[in-house]
């Protein structure tokens, strides 16, 4: 990608961090950590990767989205909202009585949403459906999830990756987030789900480890996982829990926690300063 | 009018959909490594490239099949019932349910009928959890006509669906039904003006045959075949209430959250009238002949009749 192109994408990832810090505000709860961390996946999927059409969002040729992680609602919502599926005004009413985007995604509520998620390790094997539809059909559309390396320690999970590698599904992409903590503190502490690319390749996928936080190495990712054939591909996408907010940064703490009047407006501030460097620089 | 046709309504669930799959090309089929069992293998010959196999892991099956579902396809997914609504209950509730999409969950060798396997594969716990998910249309079909017609209701029906299937053969008892299947609708299998037992699945043969025995003693029993035990034909069951005073239900299944709780909440709340309901009692089955644990269950013609006579005594 172009000097201009990688900015843009850095520009719309700091306005999906500030839908972010917005919503989980005025929930007074949600989960920051995992949806600051996974901006920059979202927003290379949704303003590069995928064949998508917010004015089309039901179109069955489109590229789907799974979001397996389904508690880093915020960050999906902040990059559909920026790509235009709703207005970013909803992002305000995020978990309110009545409002279209639920804690966790529902499909039936919001445009854009493929697929409801929430409980951890369902989305996968929903993905890995969506994409036995697609062979069945012929269809060139791909699938895309995103799971949390915590989520991983779901046994589900790994049910999936056997059918996908069995049925060499090469329309999937799956993502780890690999933010390296949980609620309850590091995941090597907790349950120990490393090696994480060691079991993708193990259970059949062509595995790709790069900097989830960087653009130029989510590119080379993605393209790589578009020319593989014949075999799922696994991307795991080292990150930093809480990234952009320097005091939610590699903190468990802020896994599922809203910042307060004084933690908000700081946050803000830093992101708003970081977008006002990135879009004058 | 139709001939008593003796067969387990696993087999006419893997015979319906398979014929229905000639004309729906989006119906595709799921299966948990026993093909064999549930029967759909009669589907995975027919239609190979349409049948998936998922392996022992009924939770990711669950998941295809609402990810299938989300791209157009009418998915059944089948194993035994223990697996597929119990093991896999939260995937149905959550990734099915909840998008309410169009999945037919199917749970083969409910109940203590699986008989030899024993308690771990003795399902009487399905409808309970099925009936629970918001949404959810449960079906139990007595016989082989009545599995044909609920597979097609299943199929047309834009939402999730749990169908639950039998082991055992079963001679055929609605071919002579006067009302034609309809989903949602109980039937009338026989009239009666005494009392009226409320049957599911397996139990309504065992229910009309005891309403036999029951005329030759004088009490005149009304039999209502109840297919779809979610939503729940309410007003036929008022009617039978209040006509014949006493109800006794019958189910292979907990007494606890089946087919009997649902008529006892829908008369409490509308027409309280006394409500007997033969089911299993909030225990664990054990191995041993299907027949003889029908039997030893209660699960029979002759404890039904047992029952009602003590009923029509109070």
């Amino acid at each position: 990608m172009n000097v201009q192109e990688r900015k843009e994408l850095q520009i719309t990832a700091e306005k999906v961090r500030q839908h972010i810090i917005e919503g989980v505000f005025n929930a007074k709860s949600g989960h920051p950590g995992g949806s600051l961390s996974s901006a920059e996946i979202f927003t290379y999927l949704y303003f590069k990767e995928m064949n998508i059409d917010p004015g089309d969002p039901e179109n069955p040729g489109r590229d789907r989205f799974v979001l397996s992680k389904g508690h880093c609602a915020p960050g999906w919502y902040g990059a559909l909202a920026e790509r235009g599926y709703f207005d970013p005004s909803e992002m305000k009413t995020l978990r309110h009585i009545g409002a279209m985007l639920q804690g966790h995604p529902n499909m039936q509520d919001t445009p854009g949403v493929d697929m409801s998620t929430g409980s951890l390790g369902q989305g996968i094997s929903a993905a890995v459906g969506m994409a036995i539809a697609g062979k069945m059909d012929r269809a060139p559309y791909r699938v895309y999830t995103l799971l949390g390396d915590g989520e991983i320690e779901e046994g589900q999970v790994w049910e999936a990756a056997m059918a996908a590698g069995h049925r060499s599904l090469d329309n999937l992409c799956v993502i780890v987030d690999f933010n390296g903590l949980q609620i309850d503190g590091p995941i090597a502490e907790v349950a120990g789900p490393e090696p994480i690319d060691k079991k993708f390749e193990a259970f059949g996928f062509e595995v790709m480890t790069i900097d989830g936080n960087d653009f130029d190495e989510i590119e080379k990712a993605m393209d790589a996982a578009k020319a593989c054939k014949g075999k799922p591909f696994a991307i795991i996408a080292k990150t930093v829990k809480g990234k952009g907010v320097s005091f939610m940064e590699n903190q468990a703490g802020w896994h599922g926690k809203a910042p307060n009047a004084e933690e908000y407006e700081k946050a803000m501030q830093e992101l708003r300063e970081r977008l006002e460097v990135l879009e004058n620089g | 009018m139709a001939e008593m046709v003796k067969k387990a309504t696993r087999e006419s669930f893997g015979e319906a959909v398979t014929a229905l799959a000639e004309q729906d090309p989006n119906i595709v089929v799921l299966d948990a490594d026993l093909a064999e069992a549930t029967k759909t293998g009669i589907f995975k010959k027919k239609f190979p490239e349409r049948f998936i196999d998922c392996g022992i892991a009924e939770a990711n099956m669950v998941g295809i099949a609402a990810g299938l579902a989300t791209c157009g396809k009418t998915p059944f997914a089948a194993s035994f019932a223990m697996f597929s609504a119990g093991r896999a209950y939260e995937q149905v509730r959550n990734s099915v349910g909840y998008p309410h999409l169009n999945v037919k969950i199917v749970g083969s060798h409910a109940g203590i009928s699986v008989g030899e396997d024993g308690a771990t594969h003795q399902c009487c716990e399905d409808i309970a959890l099925m009936r629970t998910i918001p949404g959810m249309t449960v079906l139990n079909p007595a016989d082989h006509y009545e599995m044909i017609e609920a597979v097609k209701a299943a199929a047309e029906l834009k939402g999730p669906v749990y169908l639950r299937l039998g082991r055992l053969a079963v001679e055929s008892c609605t071919q002579d039904a006067a009302e034609p299947f309809q989903l949602g609708k109980g039937r009338t299998l026989r009239d009666g003006n005494d009392i009226t037992i409320v049957a599911t699945g397996l139990m309504v043969r065992e229910a009309l045959l005891a309403a036999e025995s029951l005329q030759a003693a004088g009490i005149d029993a009304r039999v209502i075949d109840i297919h779809t035990i979610k939503p729940l034909d309410t007003e036929l069951i008022l009617k039978a209430a209040k006509e014949t005073g006493r109800i006794v239900t019958v189910e292979e299944h907990s007494v606890i959250g089946g087919l009997g709780e649902a008529v006892c909440a829908c008369l409490s709340e509308e027409l309280p009238t006394p409500v007997t309901r033969i089911g299993v009692n909030d225990v664990f089955g054990h191995s041993g002949p299907a027949v003889d644990l029908l039997k030893q269950f209660g699960l029979s013609a002759e404890n039904i009749e047992a029952t009602v006579k003590r009923v029509c005594k109070k």
